[in-house]
């Protein structure tokens, strides 16, 4: 039971274990036993999203909403068919978090998805997982085919009338998936073209039934906060931003990796976990949430502490908690310039700002990296992305318009550099 | 429903929960401007230009998706609310072409409209333009793909309304492109809709295509002549020519939607094989003369011939004031000899019937039809937006049951069906009949005793038996068949047993109206006794010494065109009144050029009896006439009285009184009685299953050349299932020889394992088999 | 109808993988099924023919655009043939701050092609990806979609193009 203790570790404690992602592991260490007493003792429903609301647990996908407030929208009582939703589709360029979750921690999402699905009267799930990461399917195919055959996913698990199955469903590139309509679609057998809300997915989800649908490590500390308490999770956290956190760093450190920290743990401490910038350089700019999320200068992050709150004061998002650090050699056009194809590539194509937009950001950053920038590209760039920004389906016109504006808004001069010397400023 | 309190523009509304700001501001009549939007299509919320101002909220929102919600305090011309419509139409017009000048949609384009109210002067954006390929759709839609902004209703439309998804959207971002799967035809019989509904010039009319500009036309008015729908048209004219016709909107016909065969025959009124002047066979040779000559001749002859040995016929496409005097006439001269049931084959219900023959409900309730049971039809090709009422039921969790001699795809889920013969149409429904009666525990009908209740038989009795609205409908093959007395009987017992609605559906546009105007043998106008007469199989069984065929192209459209064309070549005088041609040239005596649709006055009664008169939208062609004048002209030099009408309405007042409509509602009665129902003995042999592929119903859309290029026009072939071409000896795609009571006849094999067995389907009402013998019945077939 | 080609038809394994990924989803759902299915088709015929695509649909009972437009969506589904070694480098931002733009000029010197092209034996074709999730492991590219090579260098790239026959 030690891995269970109320330690920083919620997701990532198997990682340093022999067969980490094995269900013999994860058993031998206490898992699946609050899947157990749950089902067992029926503990309530509402008791669950009680504690889920008490841990103050944020959702870890990017949108940091709350929880137990979202499980319960859910129409529990709804008589038909209902479905929980795992989003393993990880695109959000710098985010890597839930493929580790995947590769070597699989039994603890399944166990999370399985207390949903009881929570939430679920009898069936899928975890989406994306495209890029096959072998991790593969992973995670293989631990749902133990966990079938040990009893925890099947009919009337643990001698009672719960029946829970959970089955993995793979994209195969597209970025939009990983929004969670789309991702509905996708798991239909269509475009990951994202829908309008309302309805939202909570009332008209999968198959056009009520869904919930979390993310990856959302999930995954569900199992933690049922055994330990909602308290014990917020307490690793900070107020309204419960628990520890998987925060993906990648760039220009040392040491890029996962590193499950406490919400609100300081940026320079996160930094130097890491291993601190590359090749004693300095640091230049770091994009805090995931590529979406706009990008800060150094000066702001050092100052920022690692959760919701503080890095929404700075002007960001936490988003994933993906890392994105960049040093003093970047060229912030060239950076903008590949992060504005992403979206442009990336644009389903359904909703004519996001679809026009992203392709006329692109080409206008494109030319300035090009030297064919023209004076009156700034105003226009930061005018269309005005454009762009709420006027869409769905988040992904929001998150190619923030980038564009940040990028403008704090590193300007390289930019005006670039039009008028058609050259790179760094 | 509960009401809420919203405001629009500063405007207090009442409006329903669940509605969205669009509904209620199209209530308040508010324009929000909008291009994905459309009130029969899914929302898909997709152009983002009717995003509007609300107060409260954090952006801008749909209007088109965003439901009503009570104190909701709308802006829909804020600044705010102005700045994003702008926004979007911006990002629509960057890659949209600009080639108004050369676009066929410049004067009826959404976005050119749009465009003026919230586009720019001049484009910020420098880059260079989007290109897309055009697309070939067919020979009926035009593509401009390059001009397309994506809002999907044409692929909505495919999926929702036409049942089938032809048109997709591959591709993703800026790439996407709207095209068919392998560059595929667009083979829907309601294609041509996606015209209308496309907000751009992205598709257009192909035969309409730079012919005219939209304000160039003048619009009028019109009842579409084909179907029993009766669909409401805009016909629309340049120079007193048809230039295209278009849906007029009415909710409780044809709704926005048109068949394609509606939109596209206007191409067969302005052919060169159009009779232009009155003609007469003088010594074998067609002279040109006058109508007074000609018309002289033609009741001077026919004073000659005792009226008993006269027979007249008339296609059921005619006006109900035509087919009014055309009974009027041959019963002024004393022949009940009057009939426009072509392709019946089984009249013994003219004495058992109470009235007219009806859909049984108003045209709307089909959409919203719990349990239906149709008896041999081809929904979708002769009753096009019929069909997609009855899979707006389906989809509504409504469950369909066929029983048919052929599986043609309906485009919808089928509950149960069953497939079978011709000769096995009535047992089968004897056996629905029965396992209703048994399940329901009440007596089995005398006329079902016959009938086994299968397993099929017995779903479908389930099915029946519940829900809340319930139908049996007959289709044009119960009503050819030679036992649709029993069909029709049976039919009604299991509507009886069901406590459902039964119906017929209406084989032709006035199929309804020419019974309740009485040309019919001994039933007149709203079933006044008259004299009796021959019907139409009696008539051309034997030939008679005069026919006057009133747009009759006998060897097309009649049940059995061998022996129509035999007796009518054996007829000592032929009088053919028609605005074509055709073949008419080698067996008729006398021609007389009258009117199509367009160029007369008249009225057609659709199957639910909505009585739907319309003008002429065009001068007639050359010396051309309509038909009730012709016929009254005729009255009068033949002497008969009542021949006084001075207009068209004159002629339906005569016919069906002061108040056409609750006369023949009143008149509309699908009860018969006294059927006797015989078992069917085993078939031996072949038989023929028989359909009028939809673009050969009528002599207009005969000559629709755009429609001839279509798939459904394909060239007539022998189906078969692959147990009968493995019997025969047969090759899929090889030759057969079929042959019934005639000359033999070479057609490709074409393998449909849909079919019964023992049954070879070869389509009637075609000019490449009106050699070959009646629709039903034994057929042989042969290696070639 | 089932396309009577029978070069299109998948191998009894193709088609038993399928059954597993339809028996996922709700009976009337076996659309769902449709990604798992071109996969697995596109990893037995190496590309997606539009004939195969459409032997697809009928499998699971879908119009054919409406797997061609998944198809055409999601860009792991090859729509063009494509060599026998397809190799997808991630050029985003991550990547290429770990050197992900040097990594795509090497490979395109050394194959003599650039991205979207196939080199003329038919050996490789080069690819340019989007995030693959694995940043923390940057640079990467995946070998046939499925397998993902990370941490690379000029020299580990060139080990892996030698593997690769």
């Amino acid at each position: 039971m030690s891995l269970l203790k109320p330690t920083p570790q919620v997701c990532s404690w198997t990682q340093a274990l022999d067969h980490s992602a094995s269900l013999a592991t994860y058993v031998a260490n206490g898992g699946y036993q609050a899947l157990r007493r749950v089902v067992t003792e029926q503990v309530s429903g509402d008791a669950i999203i009680a504690e889920l609301k008490t841990s103050a647990l944020r959702g870890r996908g990017g949108a940091g909403f709350p929880t137990g407030l979202k499980w319960s929208f859910m129409p529990r009582a709804f008589p038909g068919d209902k479905y929980i939703v795992c989003n393993s589709d990880e695109g959000e360029p710098g985010t890597f978090k839930d493929r580790d979750i995947l590769r070597h921690n699989p039994h603890q999402l399944i166990e999370g998805m399985a207390i949903a699905g009881y929570v939430l009267g679920a009898r069936v799930g899928y975890n989406y997982i994306h495209g890029e990461i096959f072998e991790i399917y593969d992973i995670f195919e293989r631990a749902l085919k133990e966990a079938r055959e040990a009893g925890y996913l099947g009919d009337n698990l643990f001698g009672t009338d719960f029946c829970f199955q959970l089955h993995a469903h793979h994209g195969y590139g597209a970025y939009i998936c990983g929004e969670e309509t789309a991702l509905l679609e996708s798991i239909e057998g269509k475009k990951g073209q994202p829908r309008f809300k309302p309805p939202f997915p909570a009332s008209f989800g999968l198959y056009g039934k009520p869904t919930t649908i979390n993310n990856t490590e959302t999930l995954a500390s569900v199992p933690w906060i049922v055994q330990h308490g909602g308290q014990a999770f917020l307490e690793l956290g900070k107020p309204n931003n419960g628990g520890p956190k998987l925060f993906s760093v990648s760039g220009h450190v040392n040491k890029p990796g996962n590193y499950e920290v406490p919400l609100g743990t300081p940026f320079a401490e996160l930094l130097e976990l890491a291993g601190g910038v590359r090749n004693g350089h300095k640091l230049k700019a770091v994009i805090p949430g995931g590529s979406s999320a706009p990008v800060l200068p150094a000066e702001v992050m050092m100052d920022c502490t690692m959760d919701f709150d503080c890095i929404a004061k700075a002007g960001s998002m936490l988003g994933s908690g993906a890392v994105i650090v960049m040093d003093e050699t970047v060229c912030m056009v060239r950076a903008l310039e590949r992060l504005s194809y992403f979206y442009f590539e990336e644009s389903c194509g359904q909703c004519t700002p996001c679809r026009e937009g992203t392709g006329w950001m692109y080409r206008v950053i494109h030319r300035i990296e090009h030297g064919q920038g023209r004076p009156e590209d700034m105003e226009l760039l930061n005018s269309v992305a005005g454009r762009i920004g709420g006027h869409t389906i769905c988040a992904l016109g929001d998150a190619a318009a923030m980038p564009v504006q940040s990028f403008l808004k704090h590193f300007g001069r390289e930019f005006e550099y670039h039009i008028e010397q058609k050259r790179c400023m760094v | 429903m509960a009401t809420l309190n919203i405001e629009i523009d500063g405007r207090a509304l009442q409006v329903e929960s669940g509605d969205t700001i669009m509904d209620a501001a199209n209530q308040a009549g508010i324009t929000i401007p909008h291009f994905c939007y459309h009130k029969k299509l899914s929302i898909a919320a997709n152009c983002r230009m009717c995003l509007v101002q609300v107060e409260k909220a954090p952006k801008p929102l749909p209007a088109c998706a965003t439901p009503v919600t009570d104190g909701m305090k709308v802006y829909t011309r804020s600044e705010y609310a102005i700045n994003a419509q702008k926004s979007v139409m911006e990002f629509l017009l960057i890659n949209h072409p600009l080639d108004c000048p050369i676009c066929d949609q410049g004067g009826e384009c959404t976005l050119q409209d749009l465009a003026v109210g919230y586009g720019g002067s001049s484009s910020r954006y420098q880059e260079i333009k989007r290109v897309v390929r055009d697309k070939n759709l067919g020979p009926l839609i035009a593509t401009d793909m390059t001009r397309c902004i994506h809002c999907s209703r044409c692929v909505r439309f495919g999926q929702e309304i036409a049942g089938v998804m032809e048109l997709g959207m591959p591709g993703r971002g800026e790439h996407t492109e709207v095209m068919p799967f392998l560059e595929s035809q667009v083979a829907s019989e309601l294609s041509g809709n996606v015209i209308d509904l496309c907000p751009v010039g992205a598709l257009t009319s192909k035969p309409f295509r730079y012919t005219a500009r939209s304000w160039e036309l003048s619009r009028r008015p019109s009842i579409s002549p084909h179907d029993s729908l009766g669909s409401n048209l805009e016909v629309h004219v340049k120079d007193n020519k048809v230039m295209r016709v278009l849906p007029r909107e009415n909710e409780d016909v044809n709704e926005c939607w048109l068949a394609d065969r509606d939109r596209f025959s206007y191409e067969g009124l302005n052919t060169a094989e159009r009779l232009t002047q009155p003609m007469v066979k003088y010594n074998g040779q067609w002279m040109e003369t006058t109508w007074q000559a000609a018309l002289e001749f033609v009741a001077d002859k026919l004073k000659t011939i005792p009226a008993e040995q006269i027979g007249a016929l008339s296609t059921p496409y005619r006006p109900a004031e035509e087919l009014f005097l055309l009974q009027k006439l041959m019963r002024g001269m004393g022949s009940g000899n009057v009939d426009h049931r072509l392709r019946q084959s089984d009249f013994s219900l003219d004495d058992k019937a109470h009235g007219g023959f009806w859909l049984g409900m108003p045209v709307t309730y089909m959409s919203r039809l719990n349990r239906m049971l149709v008896v041999g039809a081809n929904l979708r090709k002769d009753h096009p937006l019929m069909a997609h009422r009855i899979r707006e039921s389906v989809r509504w969790y409504g469950e369909l049951n066929l029983i048919n001699a052929h599986e043609d795809e309906f485009l919808g889920k089928v509950h149960a069906k069953r497939i079978v013969a011709p000769s096995q149409l009535a047992s089968t429904l004897a056996g629905v009949c029965r396992a209703l009666a048994e399940l329901k525990a009440l007596p089995v009908p005398d006329i079902a005793a016959h009938g086994v209740a299968d397993d099929t038989a017995r779903k479908m009795a389930d099915s029946l038996s519940g829900g809340e609205t319930r139908a049996v409908f007959l289709g044009n093959m119960a009503q050819h068949h030679p036992s649709y007395s029993q069909i029709h009987a049976l039919a009604q017992e299991v509507s009886r047993l069901a406590g459902a609605s039964f119906g017929v559906l209406g084989e032709a546009a006035n199929s309804v109206g020419a019974v309740a105007v009485g040309a019919i043998p001994g039933c007149g106008a709203l079933g006044q006794p008259a004299l009796k007469g021959l019907n139409a199989q009696q008539m051309l069984a034997q030939p008679l010494r005069a026919y006057l065929l009133l747009s009759v192209e006998a060897e097309l459209d009649t049940h059995d065109p061998v022996a129509a064309i035999a007796s009518i070549n054996a007829a000592e005088f032929v009088v053919m009144m028609s605005p074509y041609k055709g073949k008419s040239l080698d067996y008729a005596d006398v021609l007389l050029p009258i009117a199509p649709w367009t160029e007369t006055s008249g009225t057609f009664v659709n199957t639910e009896g909505r009585v739907q008169s319309f003008s002429a939208v065009v001068k007639p062609l050359g010396e051309t006439r309509p038909a009730w004048k012709v016929l009254r002209v005729l009255g009068n030099l033949l002497g008969l009285a009542g021949f006084e009408h001075n207009d068209s309405k004159e002629v339906l007042r005569d016919a069906l009184g002061d108040t056409p409509l609750g006369s023949v509602q009143a008149f509309l009665d699908n009860e018969v009685s006294g059927v006797k129902v015989e078992p069917p003995s085993p078939g031996e042999g072949l038989e023929r299953v028989a359909e009028v592929p939809i673009y050969q119903t009528d002599a207009v859309v005969r000559r629709s050349p755009s429609l001839q290029m279509t798939l459904d026009a394909s060239l007539p072939v022998a189906r078969m299932n692959s147990r009968l071409i493995a019997k025969l000896g047969l090759q899929e795609n090889g030759r057969v020889s079929v042959r019934q009571t005639a000359s033999a006849l070479t057609l490709k094999v074409q393998r449909d394992d849909f079919l019964p067995d023992n049954c070879v389907r070869v389509p009637s009402g075609h000019p490449l088999t009106a050699g070959l013998g009646p629709m039903f019945g034994p057929i042989t077939a042969e290696p070639v | 109808m089932a396309n009577p080609d029978s070069s299109l038809r998948l191998s009894a394994e193709s088609l038993a993988l399928i059954d597993v990924e339809v028996a996922k989803y709700p009976p009337d759902q076996k659309q769902s099924a449709v990604m798992g299915a071109l996969r697995i088709a596109q990893t037995e015929k190496g590309w997606l023919k539009p004939d195969l695509i459409e032997y697809v649909a009928d499998y699971l009972g879908m119009p054919a655009i409406a797997a061609y437009e998944v198809a055409t969506f999601y860009n792991m589904y090859d729509t063009q043939s494509v060599g026998r070694h397809k190799i997808t480098l991630c050029t985003n931002l991550p990547c290429t701050l770990m050197g992900a733009g040097e990594l795509a000029e090497h490979l395109k010197n050394k194959l003599g092609i650039g991205f979207g092209e196939t080199t003329e034996d038919g050996r490789f074709t080069l690819k340019e990806g989007e995030c693959m999730g694995a940043c923390g492991d940057a640079p990467m590219c995946l070998h046939n979609n499925h397998k993902m090579h990370t941490h690379l260098t000029p020299e580990k790239v060139d080990e892996l193009l030698d593997k690769l026959k």
